[in-house]
């Protein structure tokens, strides 16, 4: 009951945030379009950095190829929408025309995160079965592979890169999924389901030896956090209404990790904390375009060294302000003599 | 069957590119542990400093003394960059967790991709020819002087390897510590020495696989180490990462592998099939063709 409550209340926010943003609350007031523009795209930064932290952060096992399902995510539901958009439309061509882009969205949006979903069970059980950093290897070749067939695909446009698909997603749908995101992996974190996760990144071993089946449960994660990229994917092809593979780099890939990393590895505030701050660098330093990744990866270094937990840790931003949720601190390890 | 040999040839020269690469890579595993995510792009250095030395040297015509200070220099260069690497970016987290060892492997090789993009420029370079080149035509297979050079270069390159590896005082201390660095540490030998060594020695190698490559396909680029860096590591786990000997196997292997696909099938796949391969050896053998399963250990 409480979470339904606090599920509309999101809801009626983000209506009304759209609408003051877009100029429909209060005539003569909006914000310039370049910024609503960041904005969203943050949005799905969140997205895509929440979801990435299930398995880098939570679970610990390195995935450094999410741009590749957020590829298979942006393609399958652009092409989705360019080749069966009417009919789709038209299954529920009684309601008015709102509700039917919203349900066309929302089918689309589907469909590429279980595509994603399954292409992510391909690439997480034979490397997942192993332990060691082979995920992250497979992932960052799977990440390119994809983008390298996707560019062969002529009816996807190939090189010339897929658009004509309606506007479908906006600030509203954007933060609404940041915000489903959110919950999500929120829920499952605190669910038994998280705790074992969080066991087997702390020691795989100990977590097998009582008795979790690690292989299964680091599967299910991946395959989890693919359908959410799969679903940022979705949102980013239908806000910017065109799509290319150069949008789909392993340069993306290590973006969202570097949110995560700075962010703190195994803290959901620290990962929007991670892709807003992220954001809002990369747009301030536009000057300085090319010292930018140049700047970044100095700073993974660095806060690896210096601070290997992120800016947050494993704890959430509320730690910090309520002290009954703070998670108690380790035990000094004993003196052995 | 003249197509086939010839197919076998480009792949033989091609695979000691991958194997020189793949050393490295399995050298570096076998004493930290650790998936050196920047050595591909220390392979892209050794084309670059190739590059410049030989445009330095330039005036004389090509010739075997030159190609000769052109590849030791680059092999030099590199051998300190790994140094450097190692020293500053890998030392002081060698004792936090694998995660953290992963993530600052990337940060290196993010930083030495967008610098090399800032110094040399984003556009592809031209390659000089280094020495008087020359066709040979055997049983209808065309042999190019260049494919010779590196499949014998690769040959001496790694005879060395080998004889250092199993001869040599230090060449033992590696092997204790890839067997096991806590004991080698109590034993009394220099582990900080000897892990600077073999970045040393795999940079070397890296670098001469840049400069080969750059004889053989002259258009280097600075984010070309990344798939080959990618292939050559498949390679390492191919041959079982860890083991030298895997290593150069598992390097002929994907190379002959991939311009078998690439000759036979289409020049689409040509990424595809390092990746296919690793695929199903993580499926089928995970611990590589030569290596062995290693128990888990408490």
């Amino acid at each position: 009951m409480k979470a339904l409550v606090r599920a509309i209340a999101i809801v009626v926010v983000l209506i009304l945030l759209n609408a003051l943003f877009t100029g429909g609350l209060i005539p003569g007031f909006s914000i310039s379009p370049y910024f609503l523009q960041i904005m969203s795209l943050a949005g799905i930064n969140i997205i895509l950095a929440v979801s990435l932290n299930l398995i880098n952060g939570f679970t610990g096992q390195f995935s450094i190829g999410h741009a590749g399902f957020m590829a298979i995510g942006a393609y399958v539901s652009a092409f989705l929408s360019i080749t069966f958009g009417d009919r789709i439309q038209a299954l529920i061509s009684f309601a008015p025309e709102s509700v039917q882009k919203s349900g066309l969205l929302l089918v689309v949006l589907a469909a590429g995160a279980i595509c994603a979903a399954i292409a992510g069970f391909l690439v997480g059980v034979p490397s997942l079965r192993l332990r060691g950093d082979y995920l992250a290897i497979v992932t960052l070749g799977f990440g390119e592979i994809i983008r390298v067939f996707i560019l062969n695909i002529d009816a996807v446009g190939g090189a010339r890169g897929l658009g004509g698909m309606p506007r479908l997603a906006n600030f509203f749908w954007i933060y609404l999924f940041a915000a489903a995101t959110i919950a999500v992996v929120t829920r499952i974190v605190n669910s038994s389901f998280g705790r074992t996760l969080i066991a087997i990144r702390e020691d795989e071993i100990a977590a097998e030896a009582m008795g979790v089946n690690t292989t299964r449960h680091k599967v299910i994660s991946f395959v989890v956090s693919s359908a959410m990229a799969g679903i940022a994917g979705g949102l980013f092809a239908h806000y910017l209404m065109y799509v290319h593979t150069n949008s789909f780099t392993f340069i993306r890939s290590f973006e969202i990790i570097i949110m995560i990393v700075i962010g703190g590895l195994g803290s959901i505030t620290g990962s929007v904390l991670g892709a807003v701050l992220y954001i809002t660098l990369t747009e301030g330093l536009r000057g300085f375009a090319q010292y930018r990744m140049v700047l970044f990866s100095l700073l993974l270094v660095v806060l690896m060294i210096v601070r290997p937990g992120g800016i947050l840790g494993h704890r959430e931003l509320r730690d910090f302000f309520w002290r009954r949720h703070r998670v108690a601190a380790p035990p000094p390890p004993a003196v052995s003599g | 069957m003249t197509t086939f040999f010839q197919q076998l040839v480009n792949g033989l020269s091609l695979g000691s590119i991958y194997a020189l690469i793949a050393l490295g890579y399995t050298m570096v595993y076998g004493v930290l542990r650790l998936i050196n995510f920047a050595h591909g792009d220390v392979y892209m250095l050794g084309a670059y400093t190739g590059y410049y030395l030989s445009r330095k040297l330039k005036g004389d015509d090509p010739s075997l003394g030159g190609a000769l200070v052109v590849m030791l220099g680059a092999m030099l260069v590199c051998a300190i960059v790994g140094v450097i690497i190692e020293r500053f970016a890998y030392r002081p987290v060698r004792r936090a967790a694998r995660l953290t060892l992963l993530i600052t492997a990337i940060g290196v090789s993010l930083f030495i991709e967008n610098s090399a993009q800032l110094v040399f420029g984003p556009d592809p370079k031209f390659f000089p020819s280094l020495a008087p080149r020359a066709d040979f035509l055997v049983g209808g297979v065309r042999l190019t002087s260049e494919q010779l050079t590196v499949i014998a270069v690769s040959f001496i390159l790694m005879v060395l390897l080998r004889f250092f590896i199993m001869k040599t005082r230090t060449g033992k201390a590696m092997r204790a510590v890839s067997f096991n660095l806590d004991a080698a540490k109590l034993m009394g030998i220099s582990t900080d020495r000897i892990i600077a060594i073999t970045f040393a020695l795999g940079s070397a190698l890296a670098a001469a696989a840049g400069v080969l490559i750059g004889m053989q396909i002259p258009k280097i680029d600075p984010l070309m180490g990344i798939i080959y860096g990618l292939k050559a590591f498949v390679a390492a786990v191919l041959g079982g990462i860890g083991n030298v000997p895997g290593a150069v196997l598992g390097g002929l292997l994907i190379g002959t592998s991939e311009v078998m696909v690439v000759g036979y099938l289409s020049s689409t796949y040509r990424d595809a099939i390092a990746f296919g391969i690793l695929i199903l050896v993580l499926l089928l053998r995970p611990q590589g063709i030569l290596g062995r399963a290693q128990k888990e250990k408490v």
